[in-house]
């Protein structure tokens, strides 16, 4: 089965977000979401400093199956990109939670956090779509 | 191997033919060439057996089963083929004047009215030369006109997610924002999603209908007054035209736009790329904007309308009168075909896929949506086989082609996991039908006895598995000139 780290939020829509203790967030696609595009071959991420909402497209990943877009968990303002992905795409398929992460966001309502899925109900989300 | 890595300095395909080329002395010295094109320098023999060689090495419609769901690969009559390479309509000159071309356009005007008939459409345009192209120009005139209307608040475009990719892309190129909407557990829209998105912003909605899911949407009656009654337009994709043809038409399920396909439903050539032939039909309020050119006739004679006749139309898509050999192929085989001929298309290409449905299900594979009929095309799922044998749905479309099969379309569409989305078309005998039915048992024998088999597969072809994703990753896609040092790898 795929990996899904208890500290970590999560959206139905198969990204992870972590809670970096300063008032941002790191969000990437979580283990089950790399498994079921295959091998990445592209990632388009956002520019620093746009202002997203919650549930917007701001990243496009490319496998060789499927190009998905990736929805902003909350609003806020985007304020860095993983510049490594345009080199190493695939460190989403190798390191999901880690090197994949795609970017940072300083959520307009930190408190909206609280709101996103918890492990558990990821966990049973992705169990039903396997 | 390229032809270009058998070009050798000075070898040419003239040995019959040794008169020189005149000199070019009336071109003026700074409008020549300084060095020849870079073009193969090979024996004609070498030309001969270069092509043939490749065309024996390609996987067909002429030579081989091609259930590949969504393109409605089915036989090309060569009747069309005759019939449109005749000398007159060969020839002719895209500028020469009407009165010298009346026969062509006579064929295209009555192409323009059989697909008015069949679609249940108020008037027909085969200016694009793509399906892509007639979607762009389906979208650009909703665009237009709510904008004629002065309503400038509809931004958006309803699109569901069993839609085929260009859909959306269609959208977002006539400047639209994408809203998507889900699909039901049984392959119907979902009603109450749709309830929630559509309103005063909604400019329109792209459906296909039979979906990308392969079944009938039923609920487009209740869909379409909806989006009528909040002021949206509806697009029709006739990608999937093949499975109603001459049995249901879009104008009657209340389409206001479509484009068809006229390389798939109509039989046109097409797979490797091209040249398709993608034309538009509309209702009545959208037939100002159709593009240009048309072919109209007053009783007597037949004449292109330009904008100068049609001065808000959304345009011109190509040069000329869009793919005319298409065109003239298309309308060859709908005269074969007649009206009688056009229900049985439809009626061949549903029992196919049903019957290729049923086998395949009473052989153990788990059909992505078990409680619907089949239109043209359905989808299986081998999520159990890939879970517990390991072997997934891209390892069977590979052992397909040792099999003699082309592989049907894979992971697509995206929503059903490990899934094989599969079109037979009216053209197969029952014969190919089984012979297709045992390779997908053998292969899954196969799966279970010695897996790697199935995961190395093909064995028995002219390339082995390709690497995708280095492909994807390291785009290499136009030719350079050797070195001489080193061995072309790719």
């Amino acid at each position: 089965m795929s990996e899904v780290p208890a500290e970590l939020r999560y959206t139905k829509t198969h990204e992870w977000v972590r809670d970096n203790g300063d008032g941002t967030l790191t969000v990437g696609i979580t283990d089950h979401a790399q498994e079921a595009l295959g091998d990445i071959v592209f990632v388009e991420t956002p520019e620093a400093g746009r202002q997203v909402d919650a549930e917007e497209t701001c990243a496009v990943v490319e496998s060789v199956k499927a190009a998905s877009d990736i929805y902003a968990p909350l609003g806020g303002e985007i304020l860095e990109a993983n510049a490594a992905l345009t080199d190493t795409p695939d460190a989403i398929n190798t390191s999901p939670y880690e090197e994949g992460w795609i970017f940072r966001l300083a959520p307009g309502d930190p408190d909206a956090l609280e709101g996103l899925l918890d492990a558990a109900a990821y966990e049973q989300i992705a169990e039903d779509e396997a | 191997m390229l032809i270009h890595d058998q070009s050798r300095p000075g070898r040419r395909a003239r040995a019959q033919a040794p008169r020189q080329a005149p000199a070019m002395t009336e071109i003026p010295e700074d409008l020549r060439r300084r060095a020849p094109p870079p073009l193969p320098a090979v024996s004609e023999m070498q030309v001969v057996r270069h092509y043939t060689r490749l065309s024996q090495q390609n996987f067909s419609i002429d030579t081989h089963f091609y259930p590949l769901g969504s393109c409605t690969m089915k036989y090309n009559p060569r009747a069309c083929n005759s019939l449109a390479m005749l000398p007159g309509f060969l020839a002719r000159h895209p500028l020469a004047p009407d009165s010298h071309g009346q026969g062509v356009l006579a064929c295209l005007h009555e192409l323009q009215e059989m697909l008015k008939a069949v679609t249940g459409m108020h008037a027909v345009s085969l200016a694009p030369a793509a399906g892509a192209q007639g979607e762009f120009a389906g979208v650009a005139m909703i665009r237009a006109y709510h904008l004629a209307q002065g309503d400038q608040g509809r931004t958006e475009i309803l699109v569901p997610d069993a839609a085929h990719g260009t859909n959306p892309a269609s959208a977002v190129m006539c400047g639209f924002t994408v809203r998507e909407i889900p699909t039901g557990g049984d392959g119907d829209v979902d009603l109450a999603a749709l309830e929630a998105m559509v309103g005063p912003q909604t400019a329109g909605i792209m459906l296909t209908n039979p979906s990308t899911v392969g079944v009938f949407e039923r609920n487009i009656g209740p869909i379409a007054a909806r989006v009528h009654e909040a002021g949206g337009l509806l697009y029709y994709d006739g990608a999937n035209l093949n499975a109603i043809l001459g049995k249901v038409r879009p104008g009657d399920m209340g389409f206001d736009v479509i484009h068809m396909n006229l390389h798939k439903t109509f039989s046109t050539p097409h797979g490797g790329g091209g040249p398709g032939a993608g034309p538009v039909g509309v209702c009545e309020r959208l037939e100002p904007y159709l593009p240009v050119p048309l072919v109209a006739f007053d009783g007597e004679t037949y004449e292109w309308q330009t904008e100068r006749q049609r001065p808000d139309s959304i345009g011109w898509l190509t040069a000329f009168g869009g793919n005319m050999g298409i065109l003239l192929r298309a309308y060859v085989y709908a005269r074969m075909l007649g009206r009688e001929g056009m229900v049985r298309v439809s009626e061949f290409a549903t029992l196919n896929a049903n019957y290729l449905l049923a086998r395949l299900r009473a052989a153990g594979f788990e059909a992505a949506y078990p409680a619907r009929r089949a239109s043209h095309e359905f989808i299986i799922t081998l999520k159990r086989e890939a879970r517990e044998l390991g072997v997934s749905a891209m390892d069977f479309a590979k052992r397909l082609l040792d099999y003699g099969y082309h592989a049907p379309t894979t992971y697509f569409p995206l929503l059903v996991p490990e899934c094989l989305l599969i079109e037979p078309t009216e053209s197969e005998t029952k014969e190919d039908l089984d012979g297709f039915v045992e390779a997908m048992i053998a292969i899954r024998r196969e799966a279970e006895e010695d897996p790697e088999k199935v995961k190395g597969a093909p064995h028995d072809q002219p390339v082995r598995r390709l690497d995708e994703v280095r492909a994807a990753r390291q785009l290499d896609l136009a030719w350079k000139p050797s070195t001489g040092s080193e061995k072309g790898d790719g």
